[in-house]
């Protein structure tokens, strides 16, 4: 029994190659328009991956500053300590002393002469905070909650990078999702159309199949193959197209980043997303010659 | 056993194929059709081999009324009935063996047995030294033998052929008809459908006649 089956599908696999190598220019071609169309959205995707090791390296990770009262006491600056230590949306801290404020200010501004005419140290005790989450609206609230700890004068979120650096992802997102949905829609229509000349030249076969015994399983296996085989085909086409588009522009990015002195290099896509990538296209092909075989197979019944 | 009760057959447009027919073809016997054409010969053929369906009465095969089967189990019921088109239906892009191969590719045999099977089958019907040919280069002759090659192959109980010598000159009709023979005395129950009067001359078997859709005649000849 198992045999059989095993045997069945022997035949649908080297059938569909069969079919395949009949029109290889054709077959190669629409593998080519499936690899090309599915790269754009898995293109930026990858663009976008990399996006926080480019963050990474210019720093643009969110801070909250906590500027604390004058009088503050040393045990105030031990109580927040403890707090930012306990809170777990704090990712690391770092805490400014007024001394150290005023030092750093002489030394970046070359304000010197002024510092030393000044009568006491006008700077407060500060905490600088990098969070866990990137969130804006998520910082913002933990902002608002630390603006209610004892002792603190002021907590400042600088927002605006934070923020252009959220909507930017999320427009890239939605730029992903909408491309990807609409080039999904083309290539399951491709494959429909491709399945659908196939049916339609080899009715004859179906026919014969149909009237020595062939279930509908049998005759839809080769078909469905093909639009897999074929997606696979393509997920590897659009993965060889973005690793050499990434090789390029890496190398481009790199030689203006030198410039910057930066160091950076686009990274290539992971095993994980090479894997959901195959997967899907694959699924993709699968999906259109199913709905092709669905609408059309039933056409064909002996007479 | 094959046994049909009160069946008919009318065309979606109308067209009735086949009324009210009984008739009842046991195990091992060959049975003649015969009648002009569109007498409903290829239809009573095709009610039988469940490629068409009746539109009303019961067609019952070893006990199973395929009139009343489901369209899924229909295939494993094709499975057991060997049928011999009068338009060959060979696949002219696949080599002689690879025709033959089908039915046994679509039951799931290893390709070890299938090949046997299939030299046997080709050696049976005089084709075995063109097994690598395709169809299209052979006589009219061959192609219907090739279609008997396939008919054949997965052994089935039931050999159904339909005026399998049509356009055959009179010695390759003999050829062929010596071959249906054959099939009956291994203990295959034959039908065949013809209009051709000679190759019922000096026929010993049952012959059955159809007028427009009405069984007229059904007699063992002596």
């Amino acid at each position: 029994m198992i045999s059989a089956w095993l045997n069945q599908h022997w035949y649908a696999f080297s059938l569909t190659i069969r079919r395949f190598l009949s029109a290889p220019i054709t077959n190669l071609l629409s593998i080519l328009v499936m690899g090309i169309a599915i790269s754009l959205p898995a293109g930026i995707f990858a663009l976008m991956g990399n996006l926080p090791t480019v963050s990474g390296q210019i720093s643009i990770s969110p801070q909250i500053s906590l500027f604390l009262k004058q009088h503050a006491t040393q045990d105030d600056i031990d109580l927040i300590r403890t707090k930012l230590e306990e809170d777990k949306l704090v990712a690391s801290y770092q805490f400014v002393s007024k001394d150290q404020a005023l030092y750093q200010l002489q030394l970046d501004n070359g304000l010197t002469e002024a510092v030393h005419n000044l009568a006491h140290n006008p700077l407060p005790d500060a905490f600088v905070v990098e969070t866990q989450d990137v969130r804006v609206d998520i910082i913002d609230q933990l902002r608002a909650d630390m603006q209610t700890w004892p002792a603190i004068e002021h907590a400042q979120f600088d927002s605006a990078w934070a923020k252009r650096l959220e909507a930017l992802t999320n427009f890239g997102r939605m730029l992903v999702l909408v491309l990807l949905t609409l080039l999904s829609i083309a290539i399951i229509a491709v494959m429909f159309n491709t399945i659908r000349l196939q049916i339609l030249t080899r009715q004859t076969e179906i026919e014969v199949s149909k009237l020595v015994g062939a279930t509908d399983a049998f005759i839809r296996r080769p078909f469905l193959y093909f639009g897999a085989l074929q997606g696979f085909a393509g997920g590897v086409t659009a993965w060889l197209i973005i690793t050499f588009v990434l090789q390029i522009l890496s190398d481009e990015l790199r030689v203006i980043a030198g410039l910057y002195a930066m160091n950076f290099q686009l990274h290539a896509i992971g095993y994980g997303d090479t894997i959901s990538l195959l997967l899907f296209t694959t699924w993709l092909g699968w999906l259109g010659a199913r709905a092709s075989v669905a609408s059309h197979l039933w056409q064909i019944e002996p007479r | 056993m094959i046994q049909l009760r009160h069946v008919s057959k009318r065309f979606p447009d109308g067209y009735m194929a086949l009324s009210n027919v009984d008739l009842t073809i046991d195990t091992g016997e060959m049975v003649f059709v015969t009648g002009h054409s569109g007498a409903g010969k290829s239809t009573l053929l095709k009610l039988i081999a469940t490629i068409e369906r009746p539109t009303s009465g019961s067609i019952t095969i070893n006990g199973h009324n395929i009139a009343q089967i489901k369209p899924a189990a229909l295939p494993f019921l094709r499975r057991k009935i060997g049928f011999v088109f009068q338009d060959h239906k060979l696949l002219f892009d696949r080599t002689v063996f690879e025709n033959v191969l089908l039915p046994l590719q679509i039951s799931g045999f290893d390709r070890n047995t299938a090949t046997s099977r299939i030299r046997a089958a080709l050696d049976k019907v005089g084709l075995l030294s063109k097994e690598n040919v395709l169809p299209i280069t052979l006589s009219g002759g061959e192609q219907q033998r090739l279609c008997i090659a396939r008919a054949v192959v997965h052994r089935p109980a039931i050999l159904i052929a339909d005026e399998p010598t049509g356009n055959l000159d009179s010695a390759y009709a003999r050829d062929i008809m010596a071959m249906f023979f054959s099939f009956h005395q291994v203990g295959v129950t034959v039908l065949i459908a013809t209009h051709d009067a000679n190759l019922l001359e000096d026929n010993k078997h049952r012959v059955i006649a159809l007028q427009q859709g009405k069984l007229q005649n059904d007699q063992r000849m002596a």
